[in-house]
């Protein structure tokens, strides 16, 4: 990754002096702290090396002893070897020169992941402290293991690298992970505390800075009003996200999750294009002969280059969203397409001098939502994942290079300088969350409490970003730049460490007034029932949405662009897209996984069967409240959980897989009996074959787990879950009447009856002594597992295929299976 | 839903609702613009299927219960009234509302007994006041994810009832149920902020 190459002597002990020549050149430039960090390393290779060479010098002696000895042939080969040149032809040799970027790149980005690895396996420490601050550790270690050996200058990292490709990943991560409909309906207060918020932050702390600078007491009369706003504007870059993960327990608010999202998304390049004018402005003229017509083309600049960088990064975004259209059959570039895009529309963006960083955001944003629904699903999960990873390695190393040049003697430490820079970045993200917030709550319907204000206003914790413009100053504007970086470096510190570790604390202190830790068992489940409750309520009143803009928006999408830019037989609702997500084999391996596990339990189950009054010990009642705390369901989110540093595991969905399937049963096995809801339907109708999973053979058994997914019950458009199901059947479906999603009634499904069926059925008394040993964890109530096989297709043969292909219908990337059953298909 | 479809005029009993409710007018004007957009084929009333139709409610693990709240007494179908009255439970309670209580009006709907009423009838689907045991344990079962084993759950379940049951009836009654979640602040736990 580092092209910088840069030979100069290393100043090594001779010992390393082998292979760190070249070692030296990865960025630190002047400082051979490489060298030495390599030494850690080195003596790994060394080792190997030692034994690499004693091997071929112990196998080139047993070469030449067997030679003399058992060869038919010895004289050629005593010739062959005498006739060598006087320098050995090594047997095994070591070529560092040529591996040595990569490889010390490498070896860094293992120790990190090795690092975070660790900081996962101890469970309480991610919600203790953000990751960042992990990653400032490990760079701390991996610069004081260098510095402790030799003492070298800073490390420099080149300024084209950094923006070339350190942080166009970084940026796409977060355009492409955010939530496009709380984005835009908060956008008005996005953008106006993110664009103002960045801006007063910038010219608060710079101007405070200069005159604290004009007081002759401190020696700071050198560093002009330019430099201070320069100053102003790259500390005043943050990074809010890395600390949304230590609160994410505590149920933050969607809006306000959106605004530090928001303000994290936009800030970044807020700076960087504040920071570009100024360097212009600091390039161009002493501070005196700026005039205000200067000024004002730098703000009209700032617009031009806001606005534009997001019109070009749309644009490219259409432009890939509408080229994954097209991609069906060569699924394996999809994601290619996605990244390359992307990138394309950070250089061009930069090539006319806009801001890429706002483009390439613009075109994650634009390019995601069509992209989604275009590509296959392991093109869905390769981009997410290669995503996180890229922007991951990135910051990685961003930290590291923070943390290796914090160790050092390239240090100017002004007391004055960074003590008031901690103190006014404090003041004025004050002043501008409690003044800006005034201001745009009196637009809200919802307006921010002074709570919400307070989350925002601490979580302003510098990352990355500061550190890498501050590190990227130009030395021959700015002579005391060692003083900026210190002071930088003692404000990321001070942010990361002290307030991403008491932020957590601090939410849930705000958030939670008395915590009864003593909750019985009654109440525990009275209130996760509540919050269930509350949590549905909710769904049915919706997301209200205020803006006329956002509907027309979506009709204009839903006309126009959704044609264009989305491959044509996909079904059409959003539901279906998430459902597609759910796979098959997942959801037979947790009935398959649910039914073996039994979690251990203390009471001994018999003794404590239900008689009239009994006790129960304490320990048996802290272990139900254990297990009821595990096991309940947890509350439907609606706000997103985003982690910047990792995919949320998918146990949302496995619970709503439990819960889907398990309201199938409960329907069916209702409808068989023709009460408990009200829909008046009858139930005896049809016939429907019963099976339960512990007796069903295999086959039959994958198929009632199939048809358990399907259901037919009652259900008209997509946006159900299990009705979904139709509109996939529909893609590959016999019946025409299916497609129309019309009212399927339930006594219409009817098929030829097969009298075989109800040798399985069995009812609940059989079925608890019939499952025995395995635990029919599922239910021990009347639960049967509703086969519908008649899917009208009226053919004993033809069912397995139907099914089979159905669900292959399921599965986009299956879709060649679905295909060679076409015969039996009507698509759509 | 196009912009200005909804006007108050076209609300029905719109004085009524708002007296027994509590909403606001735009408040109702919303949630009438959400009865319209739930209302598939603009019958003017929602059936169950309708209200099936939100996704997030097929996942949620009461689910079908809170959509059997909305039909009270076997109906088949909701009107815009019985939509929002379901609703009013979730009102946040101000400060005004309990202050000025006239003793001879009925409680407000939003009020604590009312949203522990809500909730209990969560539990009770025959009505006859009281969760009896198997009741109880159809909630738990279905709020609880698939590793739990039967005898756990009835464990759990007898804990509970014993835990809230005075009287020794083997059943939770209703005052019983309102008496164990005294200290909890349900009028926050109940309460959706978007419902003014």
């Amino acid at each position: 990754m580092y092209i910088t190459f840069d030979p100069g002597g290393c100043r090594c002990s001779p010992a390393t002096l082998l292979t760190s020549s070249v070692w030296h050149t990865v960025p630190h430039q002047g400082r051979d702290m490489d060298c030495d960090r390599s030494l850690h390393f080195r003596a790994w290779t060394w080792l190997l090396l030692l034994v690499a060479l004693n091997d071929s010098e112990a196998s080139s002696d047993l070469n030449k002893s067997t030679n003399s000895t058992a060869q038919p042939d010895p004289n050629v080969r005593f010739a062959a070897a005498s006739t060598e040149p006087d320098e050995k032809i090594a047997v095994f040799a070591l070529d560092y020169d040529y591996v040595q970027i990569p490889y010390e790149v490498t070896l860094w980005i293992l120790l990190a992941s090795l690092a975070k690895i660790g900081f996962h396996l101890y469970h309480r420490l991610p919600g203790f402290m953000p990751e960042s601050c992990l990653l400032i550790i490990v760079g701390a270690l991996v610069g004081a293991i260098i510095f402790g050996t030799d003492h070298k200058s800073p490390p420099v990292m080149d300024s084209s690298i950094y923006f070339l490709y350190l942080l166009p990943p970084i940026v796409l991560e977060g355009g492409y992970f955010m939530p496009t409909r709380p984005f835009f309906e908060n956008i008005g207060s996005i953008l106006w505390w993110a664009g103002l918020g960045a801006l007063i932050n910038a010219f608060g702390i710079g101007l405070s800075l200069y005159l604290i600078c004009q007081i002759k007491a401190f020696g700071l009369g050198d560093v002009n009003l330019l430099q201070n706003l320069l100053f102003g504007s790259l500390i005043s870059a943050v990074d809010p996200v890395a600390v949304l993960a230590v609160f994410e327990e505590a149920r933050v608010n969607e809006p306000l999750y959106m605004m530090i999202f928001g303000e994290a998304l936009l800030n970044d390049g807020i700076s960087v294009v504040l920071y570009n004018i100024l360097i212009a402005f600091t390039k161009m003229h002493k501070f005196e002969d700026i005039e205000p017509v200067d000024i004002l083309a730098g703000c009209a600049r700032f617009i031009i280059v806001g606005v534009g960088g997001v019109f070009f990064g749309v644009i490219f975004g259409f432009i890939s969203a509408f080229i994954t259209r097209f991609t069906q059959n060569i699924s394996a570039i999809e994601p290619l397409i996605v990244f390359m895009f992307s990138y394309l529309s950070y250089l061009v963006a930069e090539t006319l001098y806009l801001s890429g960083i706002l483009a390439i955001t613009a075109c994650a944003v634009t390019m995601k939502k069509y992209v989604e629904e275009n590509v296959s699903q392991t093109s869905y999960t390769t981009i997410k994942y290669f995503m996180k990873m890229l922007s991951s390695v990135s910051e990685t190393l961003i930290f590291i290079f923070m943390g290796v040049s914090t160790v050092g003697k390239n240090h100017d430490w002004n007391w004055a300088f960074i003590c008031f820079t901690l103190v006014f970045c404090q003041i004025w993200r004050a002043i501008s969350v409690f003044a800006l917030f005034y201001v745009s709550n009196q637009f809200r319907t919802f307006p921010f409490s002074i709570k919400d204000q307070c989350i925002i206003f601490y979580s302003g914790v510098r990352g990355a970003g500061s550190f890498s413009l501050a590190f990227l100053l130009p030395l021959s504007l700015f002579p005391r730049k060692k003083m900026f970086v210190t002071a930088t470096l003692v404000v990321i510190y001070f942010t990361v460490f002290i307030q991403g570790i008491t932020i957590g604390p601090l939410v849930r202190y705000l958030d939670v007034k008395k915590t009864n830790k003593k909750e019985s068992i009654n109440e525990e489940l009275h209130i996760r029932l509540m919050d269930h409750l509350k949590a549905g309520i909710e769904d049915v009143c919706g997301q209200w949405s205020h803006y006329q803009v956002r509907d027309k928006f979506k009709k204009f999408d839903h006309r126009y662009l959704r044609k264009i830019l989305i491959r044509k037989n996909l079904p059409k609702s959003s539901i279906v897209s998430l459902y597609k997500k759910l796979e098959m084999k997942q959801a037979i391996e947790m009935v398959e996984t649910g039914m073996l596990t039994s979690t251990a339990f203390s009471i001994s189950n018999q003794a404590q069967r239900i008689q009239g009054t009994k006790r129960l010990s304490p320990e048996d009642v802290e272990s139900m409240k254990d297990i009821l705390t595990h096991n309940m369901y947890q509350v439907r989110q609606r706000t997103l959980s985003y982690n910047k540093y990792s995919l949320k595991p998918r146990s949302s969905e496995k619970q709503a897989k439990e819960i889907l399937i398990r309201r199938q049963n409960t329907l069916r096995e209702s409808m068989r009996k023709g009460h408990s809801l009200p829909w008046g339907k009858p139930a005896g109708t049809k016939n429907i074959r019963y099976l339960s999973f512990p007796y069903s053979n295999p086959q039959s058994s994958r198929r009632s787990m199939r048809a358990a997914e399907f259901t037919d019950y009652d259900g008209s458009d997509s946006e159900l879950l299990s009705v979904m199901f139709n509109p996939h059947s529909c893609t590959g479906s016999l019946q025409e009447r299916r497609c129309a999603q019309e009212f399927i009634p339930m006594k219409s499904l009817h098929r030829a009856g097969k009298p075989s069926n109800f040798s399985f059925q069995i009812n609940t008394s059989q079925n608890q002594d019939v499952v025995g040993g395995r635990r029919m964890a599922l239910r021990s109530q009347p639960f049967f597992h509703v086969v519908r096989e008649e899917y009208e297709s009226g053919e004993e043969s033809e069912e397995d295929s139907v099914i089979r292909s159905r669900w292959s219908v399921e599965h986009r990337h299956s879709r060649d299976y679905q295909k060679s059953h076409s015969p039996l298909l009507h698509r759509k | 839903m196009g912009s200005g479809s909804s006007h108050t005029a076209t609300i029905p009993d719109l004085d009524d609702i708002r007296r027994e409710t509590g909403f606001s007018q735009a408040s109702l004007l919303r949630l009438y613009r959400r009865f319209r957009t739930l209302d598939q084929n603009k019958k003017g009333y929602l059936s169950r299927t309708d209200l099936e139709q939100i996704g997030a409610l097929a996942v949620n693990p009461l689910g079908d219960r809170i959509i059997d709240s909305f039909f009270p007494d076997g109906n088949l179908k909701v009107d815009f009234a019985g939509f929002v009255r379901v609703l009013a439970h979730f009102r946040p309670i101000e400060e005004e509302d309990t202050g000025n209580q006239d003793p001879k009006e009925p409680e407000p709907l939003n009020s604590r007994m009312n949203k522990l009423r809500f909730a209990f009838q969560l539990y009770d689907l025959d009505r006859d006041g009281k969760i009896s045991r198997q009741e109880m344990l159809q909630v738990l079962r279905l709020m609880v994810g698939v590793q739990v084993t039967e005898e756990q759950l009835e464990s759990i379940t007898d804990r509970t009832v014993q835990e809230a049951d005075e009287d020794g009836d083997g059943a939770v009654s209703f005052h019983e149920f309102a008496k164990s979640l005294e200290k909890m602040n349900i009028e926050q736990k109940m309460s959706i902020r978007i419902l003014k």
